[in-house]
């Protein structure tokens, strides 16, 4: 990394700089990756333990991937994130096109709080709300389904998809909707024609992130998800009382390759507005 | 916020325009009425009922479990005192949430201050390093974090390789790898808003403090820390909420004894099968982060009002 070299001995007096202030975010930096680049390099172990170093070895990527029930839980976790991905995106586009360029509404207030209730509630709370109110339903339909997890999930995506959304819709002004309008466009060809293609980097963003958020719940899902309806974090945090191998390293290392990537794609799709 | 040209204009349709906004937020808000928002209103009405005997809870209005926060009435002589246990995990989640704030803030403003100061080129991607773990799955870094601090962890192992140590030192199992576990997920939510602030500085103020024969130590407490304060009390609220409120940290890194507000709720409703006291304790945490908003807000709008 090139910042030590920031602050060479006998530089004239620096304005900007602070004494410590590089060594402390190089440590910063190391603090954040080490611990993750420590649990990919023991994935790669091929002893039995996560501590000591037996050699280079695929092992673990072998087993986690012929191991039915994270097979299972993978499959369900990625269902459950292109659901709750695909119902959040669309509502949350459909919310941000009615609550911004436009003059302040009544209720406005209210509705932003709801929107973003699950970004203030902390989630053990919601989780516990809903163990509550989806066991009384449970008693009282006899449905015990997936539209629970599903539901849930799409609940608590939709602020982070409705945020990149509605931030990239601030920055479109409305002159070519009026253009569209004076040319007697009706408001759903003006939307699907004019709108939409200018507001897609913004939605896929926001898509991007639902789905990252809903792959990595924990907390939400472990009260919701009925027997049966594990998805790869609830396995994960399962496993965690028993001893743990480099099989879990593994699926980390794994989880963590895709969450980088969808991480990334944002960034450029983010980047590309300006 | 929103510049004046993007404003619509109040046309004789407006009427019109209000019904379809109803009706495009209508999903969206049926959804977080129906699996976020509603719910919460039910826990709030738990908490005022009787406990079932197994699980559950028994329609009778009751403040029993209120009562059982903060205070415990003994079996045998029916004295009332302090609910001990339930007060220590209450000081224990604030500590420990206090703890990871002031360590975040130490370590994220020279952080954050390091990057704003960067050739604007590459901030971006001093950035991108700090959020990409962010937005990394929370149970696998807390994982990361046990494989460092167990007995056969890493910095054992390396302890013990040197001889420094003989045995080692439990650290997995304590408040110490909760608060170092909580300090680690939530860092990056001190660096970006302190990052925000510090990015704004005018530079030419420290330059002016230089002048005037400042020390360093004088420039950063009476130029700099008054500028960017609106960001160190963002950070330091957008670190707490999540901390007092964890789950996944204390429970991975503290065990079944070192209890959080998060935990002991999970117990509540699941051992424990006392729902209502589950719910009464949900409200008050509930509580705590909304005060801690409410200065957020505050602080942001003030900042709002000060800038325009």
């Amino acid at each position: 990394m090139p910042i030590m070299a920031e602050q060479t001995v006998g530089k004239p007096f620096s304005i900007i700089t602070q004494p410590g202030f590089t060594a402390m975010a190089t440590l910063c930096f190391i603090l954040l990756y080490a611990p993750l680049i420590a649990l990919v390099i023991y994935s790669f172990n091929a002893g039995e333990s996560i501590a000591v170093w037996h050699g280079f070895s695929w092992r673990w990527y072998e087993s986690a991937i012929n191991n039915r029930e994270i097979q299972q839980a993978t499959v369900r976790s990625l269902q459950v994130a292109g659901f709750a991905t695909l119902v959040s995106t669309t509502v949350a586009t459909m919310a941000a096109l009615a609550t911004t360029r436009s003059k302040p509404f009544k209720g406005q207030t209210v509705v932003y709080a709801l929107i973003n209730q699950p970004l203030m509630v902390p989630e053990i709370v919601t989780a516990v709300a809903l163990l509550i109110f989806f066991a009384t339903i449970k008693v009282a339909t006899g449905y015990t389904g997936m539209a629970y997890l599903l539901f849930a999930h799409a609940a608590f995506c939709i602020p982070f998809a409705y945020l990149p959304i509605r931030a990239r819709l601030e920055g479109m002004d409305l002159t070519l909707e009026h253009a569209a309008a004076d040319l007697y466009a009706t408001p759903w060809n003006a939307f699907k024609q004019v709108t939409f293609p200018r507001l897609l980097p913004g939605i896929l963003a926001g898509a991007m992130l639902a789905f990252v958020i809903s792959l990595d719940d924990v907390v939400i899902t472990l009260f919701v998800a009925g027997p049966g309806q594990e998805t790869l974090p609830i396995y994960m945090i399962g496993q965690l009382r028993r001893i743990v191998t480099p099989e879990m390293n593994a699926v980390s290392s794994l989880f963590l390759l895709v969450s980088a990537i969808l991480v990334s794609i944002f960034f450029v799709l983010n980047r590309k507005k300006k | 916020m929103t510049p004046e040209a993007n404003l619509v204009n109040e046309d004789p349709l407006s009427k019109e325009a209000g019904k379809r906004r109803w009706l495009l937020l209508s999903p969206g808000l049926f959804i977080i009425l129906f699996a976020a928002a509603g719910p919460l209103l039910i826990v709030l009405a738990y908490s005022f009922l009787e406990k079932g005997s197994y699980a559950g809870v028994v329609w009778n209005v009751s403040t029993e479990a209120w009562f059982n926060v903060f205070l415990e009435k003994d079996i045998f002589d029916d004295t009332v005192s302090f609910a001990d246990a339930h007060l220590s995990i209450f000081l224990r989640s604030i500590k420990l949430a206090l703890m990871a704030t002031v360590l975040a803030f130490i370590v994220g403003f020279p952080t954050a201050y390091f990057i704003a100061t960067r050739p604007a080129r590459t901030r971006n991607i001093w950035l991108f390093l700090i959020t990409i773990p962010f937005w990394t799955n929370l149970l696998i870094r807390t994982f990361a974090i046990m494989e460092i601090v167990r007995n056969e962890g890493v910095i054992n192992t390396v302890l013990i390789k040197f001889g420094i140590i003989d045995q080692p030192i439990q650290m997995l199992f304590t408040d110490f790898a909760i608060a170092v576990g909580l300090l680690y997920v939530y860092l990056p939510l001190m660096v970006l808003p302190l990052y925000a602030s510090i990015e704004k500085l005018d530079f030419r103020l420290l330059e002016a403090g230089f002048d005037l024969y400042a020390t360093r130590w004088k420039v950063l407490k009476r130029v700099i820390f008054p500028l960017v304060k609106p960001g160190v009390i963002a950070g330091s609220i957008l670190v707490f909420i999540p901390a007092i409120g964890a789950y996944v940290t204390p429970r991975v890194l503290g065990g079944g004894k070192n209890l959080m507000l998060g935990t002991l709720i999970e117990f509540q409703f699941g051992q424990g099968r006392n729902w209502p006291l589950g719910a009464a304790l949900s409200v008050t945490l509930l509580a705590i982060v909304m005060i801690a908003l409410i200065i957020y807000v505050k602080n942001t709008t003030s900042q709002n009002a000060h800038h325009g």
